[in-house]
């Protein structure tokens, strides 16, 4: 049986679109708005990317470290993490979610108890952070067993060799990073260089879902259109952020923000 | 299955090939992009520390820039004071910029300059290893960036104007509890983000294996030296003999002991157990922390139940960490050394002691070990030998000092 993230993937192609990814970090700014926000922007993305959050994260710029701060600040857990995905996927059972987030947490947890938990409330897939190849061939394989799919990430930096090892052990979605950046940097590569990078590793496998992160906002989601799927993370949490300074309801704000990245991919 | 430490192979090299140590601690949790870089580095350094002409330059350095050998001397009226055990101390603080935070940041500097990189970052706490790194770099010409947390910026006030008098661009960390460990995260984002063009110097034995391995390399220079002054002073290594250092990262502690793994000398690391009677501290090795990753490392480290790293107080900025090398927590395990912690008014009290009664002034970092050694030495006979690790000086620590005592006296 093709996975729901596969599913996605397969429709939005049929539609000669890439696949609009949203990244928010679960229990932002609140738990139940967390969830309400996630209920929202799922009528426009296609995967929803949540983040369990981390107070020690090496890779996230200021706007994903606001949104995890703000969430560790009103107590969010991993089991609330996991009844948010729960209560998401009671309502839309075919949304593909993907848990994003650092090993130490899951190390704490046990990997085994973590992905039980996992498959029990929906969760369709995960990125770690911080356990790279071929570190993570182990954990991926038990990933793999409960059908939920690991998603490899690959960068500017990974070789040409290590590329051809990463996507031949890969599931059906891999992550490539546009830029040497953390996250939520200002995108300092063309899209025209990003998307030559992007077809170089898609020549490997077409098969392959391949999708881009990093750097990507209203701004310029639509030059990078001819990818499998493109990952808005940094610009939500922003919006977060700035809707609470000004006392507006970032779910609201939220729904018509990716309604509106939609409208660019399409 | 019991850890044991290998005979005749170098602690740093006792890994397995995940660079994980005991097959627990250590290893390279770190984002994608920075696995070409470590590799890269981790090769060049490989081969660096098998060519004699890089040694050859090394040592010509550690000889007349860090100035090798530091001095190791007894301190005869903390022994007589104390009664019992024979005192002595290695002068580790008289090394150029006043720690052995030098050697780290010289080596990297070397091995910056092999790579090609113009710029070089690093992280600091109580503000050495940032000195220092500046210092190295205005010497080796690269261009320099150190990452403070806030908290520490303002505590640490003398080694701040240092790193600016040698054109270092300082950069304040305002996230989290503002210390070594945010400035440690901020400074591998940086590092993701510039990889390309950047050479990072971790300023402990932490991070990623290749840092942990570079830098517990670079003060092994602290062992090479004790090792023949030893030999020089008792003819022999004396029979019970204790070396005490101070444990942040723990990386003096790693140079002081490394000549003597395979010795009968006996460890001990003393952590920073924070104010007494508060449930904050710095010593996740004495009060059995459970394992877990941090900065890209498998350590023992303070964190809750969930795995969010927990927030450590001392009032050492320099061992205001809440993590430990990985070769310590596989010291540790392997019961080659044994750790405890002494409290923020104890290492103040051995500052005092110390200062009072000899003619070096630890700063707050060694007078932890000070503090050991205080409590040790009279239950010793005078056969036995205490070695204290001075691996800084106090004057850094004058505004803390006038602060908790009302006065400061080097």
């Amino acid at each position: 049986m093709k996975s729901k993230i596969a599913l996605a993937f397969e429709n939005c192609k049929k539609q000669k679109r890439p696949a609009l990814i949203t990244y928010t970090v679960a229990g932002d700014n609140t738990r139940k708005n967390s969830l309400k926000i996630l209920n929202k922007i799922s009528k426009h993305a296609d995967i929803l990317e949540c983040g369990f959050p981390h107070n020690t994260p090496i890779a996230d710029g200021g706007q994903i470290q606001g949104s995890s701060h703000r969430a560790l600040k009103n107590g969010t857990k991993l089991k609330d993490v996991f009844q948010i995905v729960k209560k998401f996927k009671k309502i839309n059972p075919s949304k593909p979610l993907i848990l994003m987030g650092y090993f130490n947490l899951i190390y704490q947890n046990g990997e085994n108890k973590f992905l039980n938990n996992c498959k029990k409330s929906g969760v369709d897939g995960l990125i770690i952070v911080d356990l790279p190849y071929p570190e993570n061939k182990n954990f991926a394989k038990k990933c793999k067993k409960r059908d939920i799919t690991f998603i490899q990430l690959l960068s500017p930096t990974t070789s040409k060799d290590r590329m051809k090892k990463i996507i031949k052990d890969s599931h059906e979605m891999i992550y490539y990073i546009s830029m040497l950046s953390t996250t939520g940097g200002r995108l300092k590569v063309s899209p025209k260089k990003i998307l030559e990078n992007y077809n170089r590793i898609k020549r490997i496998n077409p098969k392959k879902n391949l999708v881009i992160g990093f750097g990507i906002t209203d701004k310029t989601i639509s030059s990078l259109k001819s990818a499998n799927g493109l990952v808005v993370g940094s610009m939500l949490c922003k919006i977060i952020t700035n809707s609470l300074k000004m006392g507006q309801n970032p779910v609201t704000k939220l729904d018509k923000v990716v309604y509106n990245l939609k409208k660019k991919i399409l | 299955m019991s850890l044991k430490i290998k005979k005749g192979i170098p602690l740093i090299d006792q890994h397995d090939k995940n660079f994980m140590y005991g097959g627990k601690f250590g290893g390279n949790f770190i984002p994608e992009t920075l696995k070409k870089p470590i590799d890269d580095l981790t090769k060049l350094f490989n081969k660096l520390r098998k060519n004699k002409k890089f040694i050859k330059e090394r040592d010509f350095y550690f000889k007349t820039y860090v100035g090798a050998p530091t001095p190791f001397i007894k301190l005869d009226n903390l022994t007589d004071h104390l009664g019992g055990a024979q005192i002595y101390a290695k002068v580790v603080s008289e090394a150029n910029g006043g720690a052995h935070k030098i050697y780290n940041a010289t080596v990297h500097c070397l091995i910056a300059r092999k790579a090609g990189k113009k710029f070089i970052v690093g992280d600091t706490g109580a503000g050495y290893a940032g000195k220092m790194l500046s210092m190295a770099a205005k010497k080796f010409g690269l261009k320099c960036k150190i990452f403070m947390g806030a908290k520490d910026i303002k505590r640490q006030r003398p080694n701040v104007e240092s790193m600016r008098k040698n054109g270092a661009e300082i950069v304040p960390v305002t996230t989290g509890s503002q210390t070594l460990v945010d400035a440690v995260s901020e400074c591998m984002r940086y590092w993701v983000a510039n990889c390309d063009t950047t050479h990072m110097c971790v300023g402990s034995t932490v991070g990623p294996n290749i840092f942990v391995k570079i830098c517990a390399w670079s003060t092994a220079q602290i062992s090479r030296e004790l090792m023949s002054q030893v030999k020089e002073e008792f003819g022999k290594i004396p029979k019970k003999m204790k070396l005490l250092n101070c444990v942040g990262g723990g990386s003096s502690a790693m140079g002081f002991w490394n000549e003597f793994m395979d010795t009968d000398a006996e460890f001990i690391g003393i952590e920073a157990g924070g104010p007494k009677n508060s449930k904050l501290h710095a010593a996740p090795l004495t009060n059995g922390s459970k394992i877990g990753i941090l900065h890209g490392s498998a350590q023992y480290v303070i964190q809750d139940n969930e795995g969010q790293i927990g927030r450590t107080e001392s009032i050492s900025a320099g061992l205001d960490y809440p993590g430990i090398s990985s070769l310590h927590c596989f010291l540790k395990d392997t019961k080659r050394a044994s750790y405890t912690s002494a409290s923020d008014e104890e290492a103040l009290k051995a500052y005092q002691l110390v200062s009072k009664l000899e003619n070096i002034s630890p700063s707050l970092e060694p007078s932890h070990a000070f503090a050991e050694a205080i409590k040790l030495a009279p239950r010793l006979k005078s056969s036995e030998v205490i070695i204290v690790n001075s691996c800084g000086d106090s004057l850094k620590d004058k505004d803390i000092i006038k602060q908790k005592l009302g006065s400061y006296v080097r």
